[in-house]
């Protein structure tokens, strides 16, 4: 059972999100919560890697959704420049939440209307140290 | 050969005519008047864009002087993007194909932009192959070029991308949007020698990028540098912009000394940069390699470069039939 975590370097961040994503069901939505630099990205990257996907896992900010996987798998979804919830019903957000693909986004705070009542929320933290992070389940 | 190109992959939705490889009109809407669904959200996929498309298409046909059925191909970016967007133009492109019956090709999204550069009619196309610096929010990617279609992946970021860097930093300096000018008009008073910022990758024998850990490294000086000590914002930002321009260069010249291209383009949102522009025209001219940028309005997302990456498949004898697919992780070389 994957559990808050202190993390001090970007390979376990990465270890922590390769654990949750091992195991979570089919179509799982993960938010994670976390300011600029918190290991949000570091930690999708090890997520895919949990999944068995060998893509290259980068920040999705400006394309606002990667997928991986064909058929897709994992959804990476960033809502941080692109806050109007109306323009994320008009891209199709929902349709990404109603398959058997794991969607994890960040900044989800602009869509939390949009997001299944299931959905994983996790707060990220900076640490004391330039390498380490706090990863929290919250609600 | 008259091309309408069609781009929906992202928010954008865009569309352009060339004759000949020559830019006749283009189109992009980024969003549509605030009242144009008239207070109903849309319930379906990508409804932002058969709302837009339509729009989009006839004013550039009017612009271009061109009636419908003066059109003799389609070419439509089919990946990488998001499914619901792409499938708009795709099935909007398809249906005109067969209307008309003329031939529609697939373009991949990256393909357009190693192209934009060559939308200036006075810059005539590189003979043989290219580097290609594809610089965005979206993306960092070294590209050799070697013909319509055939494209080598020789380096990318590992995370975020430089236009992220660029805006991510003027966020966390509280500069505004949209954060690359605002980072680099910070910048100009300032002196880019104050903090020592890391050069991620730089100095390594591949052409690979990372910026997240300059960011990181931009949070923890702001968060721990001691008040009395803390450079001011134009020397933070100065310093900042250079470490980003110094993994920009140092990365392109390993790609020149890997490939043994010596012409290059540059393409993309940051190609903006006022220097980034200066370092790499005065590399240019030291090391005699000529570097070409597109113009300004074809370095973000746009159906000009679409239309003409396809011209060029359309004239090496490509063309896709009506189960051209939508790819939404499509990839030019094959890694991710």
């Amino acid at each position: 059972m994957w559990q808050d975590a202190r993390t001090d370097s970007p390979a376990a961040t990465r270890q922590a999100g390769a654990q949750l994503a091992a195991e979570l069901p089919p179509g799982a939505v993960v938010a994670l919560h976390g300011g600029l630099g918190s290991g949000k990205t570091t930690f999708v990257q090890g997520m895919a890697a949990g999944l068995g996907l060998e893509e290259e896992i980068t920040s999705p900010t400006f394309a606002l959704i990667h997928e991986y996987g064909r058929p897709a798998r994992l959804f990476h979804i960033d809502c941080y420049r692109e806050p109007s919830l109306d323009r994320w019903v008009g891209l199709g957000l929902s349709e990404y939440f109603a398959t058997d693909a794991i969607a994890v986004v960040e900044w989800p705070e602009a869509i939390a209307a949009l997001l299944p009542p299931e959905t994983v929320h996790l707060q990220f933290e900076l640490g004391a140290t330039p390498d380490e992070r706090l990863i929290r389940r919250a609600r | 050969m008259t091309v309408l190109g069609i781009e929906t992959s992202c928010d954008d939705t865009a569309a352009a005519v060339l004759v000949d490889g020559h830019l006749q009109a283009h189109t992009v809407i980024t969003q549509l008047d605030h009242d144009a669904y008239g207070g109903i959200v849309p319930e379906v996929a990508a409804r932002l864009h058969e709302r837009k498309i339509v729009t989009a298409v006839r004013q550039t046909l009017d612009r271009a002087g061109c009636e419908l059925s003066g059109i003799s191909a389609l070419a439509v970016t089919y990946g990488p993007g998001l499914a619901g967007a792409l499938a708009v133009g795709v099935a909007f492109a398809k249906g005109l194909s067969q209307a008309l019956s003329v031939p529609l090709v697939g373009v991949d999204h990256m393909e357009g932009h190693l192209w934009a550069s060559f939308l200036d009619p006075l810059q005539a196309p590189f003979s043989g192959p290219f580097l290609c610096l594809l610089v965005s929010g979206g993306h960092t990617h070294i590209w050799r070029v070697n013909a319509a279609g055939d494209y080598d992946l020789l380096g990318r970021s590992r995370d975020d991308a430089a236009g992220e860097a660029f805006d991510k930093g003027a966020r966390l300096l509280d500069l505004g949007y949209p954060g690359g000018p605002a980072l680099q008009a910070a910048a100009a008073d300032g002196n880019d020698q104050k903090v020592r910022f890391p050069r991620p990758m730089a100095g390594t024998e591949h052409c690979d990028f990372s910026f997240s850990g300059l960011k990181t490294a931009l949070l923890y000086y702001l968060r721990d540098a001691a008040p009395d000590a803390r450079a001011t914002d134009a020397d933070i930002a100065a310093s900042y912009q250079a470490a980003i321009v110094d993994c920009l260069m140092d990365r392109l010249q390993s790609a020149v000394r890997l490939s043994g291209l010596r012409q290059v383009c540059v393409a993309g949102g940051v190609s903006a940069n006022l220097l980034l522009r200066q370092r790499l025209d005065s590399w240019s001219g030291r090391e005699q390699i000529p570097v070409r940028y597109p113009p300004q309005e074809f370095c973000t997302d746009n159906a000009a470069m679409i239309a003409l990456a396809g011209y060029h498949r359309l004239q090496a004898g490509q063309s896709a039939g009506m189960e051209l697919p939508i790819v939404p992780n499509l990839s030019l070389a094959g890694r991710g």
